[in-house]
């Protein structure tokens, strides 16, 4: 278990130097000095002399990347352009919000996709399995910043259900909570679909395994045999696909937040993209590939933790 | 392909789907041609109509006609369709046959790499892309292309391998026959099926891909219409009018909708043949 | 009633495409008492059906056609599913062929045979040190650190022994055992086998016990039943059916035996010909096209068992030819 956790944290760590050098690559192919790449049109030439001195610009690429590496390993990713506010802060304030929402989503997609599979798979072509197959595959197919957009219209400008933009009143619980509510719709219902299909293929293939029969053939009550001898089971590839999907999930939560103005990881993304503020580029890109690395990483343990034949050393 | 298609004719959704693409091809190649107004052309008198007999869905903030500019989008989203996939799957191709066919090391290279780019925010990596090199349409292709490698990848990848261990391919390769001409013959008859179908699935996440940059304001430049770009001008006033948001929402619903669904219904009728489990009666 | 197990005239079909598969036809089978019989025939015999037939977990395309399953008294296809369930692991229970798929993965050992214990209202820990007490019961080494392993953690064997175990924990009437040696060894075979019958003399229980492998049969049955494509075609004491087979298929498949072949030879003998389809069933004898001794009825008259009466003791083949024969 041990190795198997430290091969995949080696590799993680791995990916994150990779995509960081990646984009401090890119950086450099640009012509046009670094410093005048990383201050944008603002650039004045004592800003610039400043900058190059600041961060080392005049030397070789990989003597900055180092640099950079190693800054981002004490904590320091450089400061924002327009406040010079250190933009790890920057990032680590908003960084919750992406957070909770991506959890939220994927929390409440799970408790009602894993159910509503489950029901499917053994009430199979009952008109609720027929229903949930078609909606599901439709909510997987239109992409969450749509859904989002229609929510925003329907439920909040012209209903005014929910309230449309921002995070609600810090310390306000209640009120956060109604911020939450259409976000957490437009991002979790692709999600839903998703689930409920993969619970239901899963568990169907699960049904006809032979230990299934074996737990009946001892008499076991039905819910407990399809609670611990098929969901238990069914359940794990949907693990590994939430695992995998959290990638497809932060870009869906970036669109989410534009649309509702909430703040978080993506609007301050698309922000500092749109306002060429490339410190905080930077600083956003590596902390979130670095999110999604453990993200996936925790999955894996997760999923290591359920099934116990991933775990150990074969026997 | 006669009997795809007649398999195809019994599966209720399939069938749709089939419809609803065959339409929007059409529509597409001859939006010039239906489009009842010139899609550029500002009318300020005419700023955020209702839907009448004049402007079918109504007019943007800028009183140009939705529907003309919905049409003409279309054409947008099908040639970054075309393009994105095409070379993608190409590419996916290539380096999936490289993969399963070539040395150890070059395929654990290939196969992390898939799994990393596949796995990844998108949108992250093409927001940051746009931020060094500037927004234009060109970039947005380039960056599906870039993310869509992985999944056409793949699965090539898989096939190539299987094929590789088949016996009668060592004895082919003791005879000499060149690898180029084992996978033309071997592989790639096995892999067109899988291939279509992916790239049927993979329709619908292009064309979110571009209207979500789009949206954005990162792809195409105005005034050039895209379904994404319609949305986001219809973001901006969603409050004056609804109209473009709903004009821009539907045909991307549509084609996502028709697109899987075709897709779906494709795989059922062509993988289920290798996946057939039937239950012994003994 | 001395008879635990009673099968009567039980026939069982399947619903398939290609149409109606008959693979269970007018079965008589009985198991004594404390007694093992067993079941021996090929692939295809219709043993799976007859397993699946008595606990009641038959795939949703089959059919029972007629005939009763009397088990201690009571017949199995008349009850409900509620009640056929209060049977399943507590006065009837079952053995699989495959240990390597018939436990749960992702549960211990421990848990899953505490769980087959759910209808007794005992204390967790009493289930437990029932577990180990039947664990060490089969033979089984360090029981206690066993239970708290997971099935893939033990060899094909101990998961063979842990199924027993489950199995006879509950102290049935009747233990149904599906070929529990097929996927071991011949060494484990062996042992399983003497495990067995200990268990079965300290227990009392009464065994069904379906194998392909003769010479297994002979060294722990009391009785044989001999199944050929869906149909009894013989049955007996273990010495009637190895001393004095009477049907054909019988002798040939004891003569096919290669533990039995005394000559050395180069060509081991086979039975020419294959299965019938069980859905175009050819009239009269079902052994008639593979038989070197069919005689003109064998074609148009079915042949019943000769000799159905009461008395189980009785030596009986289903054959036109008169005993001694054939």
């Amino acid at each position: 278990m041990l190795n198997y956790a430290a091969r995949r944290i080696g590799l993680s760590l791995l990916i994150v130097v990779l995509a960081v050098s990646l984009l401090f690559g890119m950086i450099h192919m640009i012509p046009g000095d670094p410093a005048s790449v990383l201050l944008g049109p603002r650039a004045t030439p004592e800003l610039r002399a400043e900058l190059n001195q600041r961060m080392g610009l005049d030397q070789p690429v990989m003597v900055q990347l180092g640099r950079f590496l190693l800054n981002a390993l004490r904590g320091d990713l450089g400061e924002d352009v327009f406040s010079n506010r250190p933009v790890t802060t920057i990032v680590l304030e908003q960084l919750p919000y992406t957070v909770i929402l991506v959890l939220l989503a994927i929390g409440c997609a799970a408790l009602i996709g894993i159910p509503l599979g489950c029901y499917s798979a053994i009430r199979r072509n009952s008109w609720l399995d027929r229903v949930t197959a078609v909606m599901s595959v439709s909510f997987i197919a239109v992409p969450s910043f749509i859904i989002a957009l229609y929510a925003l219209l329907i439920l909040s400008v012209k209903l005014r259900w929910f309230p449309a933009m921002g995070a609600g009143e810090t310390g306000n619980l209640p009120d956060q909570l109604r911020h939450l509510v259409l976000p957490t719709f437009a991002l979790g219902l692709g999600w839903v679909g998703y689930i409920s299909r993969l619970v239901r293929s899963s568990m169907l293939e699960v049904i006809e395994e032979q230990h299934v029969r074996t737990a009946r053939a001892f008499g076991l009550p039905e819910w407990v045999v399809i609670r611990d001898y098929a969901l238990r089971i069914a359940i794990l590839p949907t693990v590994t696909v939430i695992g995998l999907g959290i990638g497809m999930t932060l870009s869906s939560a970036l669109f989410t937040e534009i649309v509702f103005s909430r703040p978080g990881i993506g609007k301050l993304l698309h922000e500092s993209v749109m306002t060429r503020n490339y410190p905080v580029v930077m600083g956003t890109v590596l902390i979130t590939t670095i999110f999604f690395v453990v993200a996936t990483l925790l999955s894996d343990l997760v999923n290591a933790w359920l099934d116990p034949r991933l775990r150990s050393e074969s026997r | 392909m006669g009997h795809t298609l007649r398999r195809l004719r019994s599966d209720r959704l399939g069938f749709l789907g089939l419809i609803i693409v065959s339409t929007i091809v059409l529509v597409t190649i001859l939006a010039n041609v239906l489009a009842p107004y010139d899609p550029v052309d500002i009318d300020v008198d005419a700023r955020l109509l209702s839907p009448s007999s004049d402007h079918l869905l109504g007019t943007d903030q800028l009183g140009r006609d939705i529907l003309s500019r919905v049409l003409v989008g279309s054409q947008v989203a099908l040639k970054v369709s075309l393009i994105a996939i095409s070379v993608s799957l190409t590419l996916g191709l290539l380096l999936g046959m490289l993969a399963g066919f070539g040395p150890r090391w070059l395929d654990r290279v290939l196969v992390v790499g898939f799994d990393t780019v596949r796995s990844f925010p998108t949108i992250m990596f093409a927001l940051a892309v746009v931020s060094l090199i500037g927004p234009s349409l060109n970039t947005v292709i380039g960056v599906v292309i870039l993310t869509s490698i992985p999944i056409y990848g793949r699965i090539v990848r898989t096939q190539t391998l299987a094929t590789r261990d088949r016996d009668f391919i060592k004895a082919e390769q003791a005879m000499d026959a060149s690898t180029g001409r084992i996978l033309f013959r071997h592989v790639l008859p096995n892999i067109a099926a899988p291939l279509l179908i992916l790239a049927s699935m993979d329709v619908p996440v292009v064309v979110g891909m571009e209207a979500g940059l789009s949206f954005l304001g990162l792809g195409v430049s105005p005034p050039t219409p895209s379904w994404g770009s319609i949305l986001n001008d219809g973001y901006s006033f969603i409050r004056n009018s609804p109209w473009p948001i709903i004009a821009g929402g539907i045909p991307l619903i549509v084609v996502t909708l028709g697109f899987t669904f075709l897709g779906e219904a494709l795989r059922d009728i062509l993988d289920p043949k290798l996946r057939r489990s039937g239950r012994r009666a003994s | 009633m001395s008879n635990v197990l009673q099968i009567n005239d039980l026939s069982v079909s399947y619903r398939t495409e290609q149409g109606h598969a008959r693979a269970l036809r007018h079965v008589h089978l009985s198991v004594p008492r404390g007694e093992i019989v067993g079941i021996v025939g090929e692939s295809g015999c219709g043993k799976s059906t007859l397993t699946s037939a008595i606990i009641r977990l038959l795939a949703p395309n089959a059919r029972i056609d007629g005939g009763t399953i009397d088990f201690q008294g009571r017949d199995l296809l008349a009850l409900d599913e509620r009640e056929i369930r209060d049977l399943r692991g507590a006065a009837l229970a079952m053995v699989f062929q495959d240990p390597m798929t018939s436990l749960n993965p992702v549960l211990t050992i421990g848990r899953q045979m505490s769980d087959i214990q759910f209808r007794e209202s005992v204390r967790r820990s009493e289930k437990r040190d029932r577990a180990i007490a039947m664990l060490q019961r089969v033979g089984i080494p360090e029981p206690e650190r066993r239970i708290r392993e997971y099935p893939h953690q033990l060899s094909g064997g101990m998961k063979q022994r842990v199924a027993i175990a489950m199995a006879l924990m509950m102290k049935p009437a009747l233990l149904i055992a599906d070929e529990p040696t097929t996927a071991l060894d011949a060494t484990l075979e062996v042992q399983i086998i003497h495990q067995l019958k200990e268990l079965q003399s300290e227990f009392r229980c009464s065994i069904l016990f379906i194998s392909h492998h003769l010479g297994v049969i002979a060294e722990l049955c009391d009785r044989v039943v001999v199944m050929y494509a869906g149909e009894v075609v013989e049955s007996g004491t273990v010495r009637d059916i190895f001393h004095r087979p009477q049907h054909p298929y019988t002798r040939r498949l004891l003569e096919c035996d290669p533990a039995r072949i005394s000559k050395r030879t180069r060509r081991l003998p086979i039975i020419p010909g294959g299965l019938p389809d069980p859905i175009n069933l050819p009239t009269g004898c079902i052994f008639r096209e593979r038989c070197d001794v069919a005689i003109d009825v064998c074609a148009s008259r079915w042949p019943a068992l000769s000799g159905c009466t009461e008395n189980d003791d009785e030596h009986r083949a289903a054959c036109h030819l008169p005993a001694g024969e054939s």
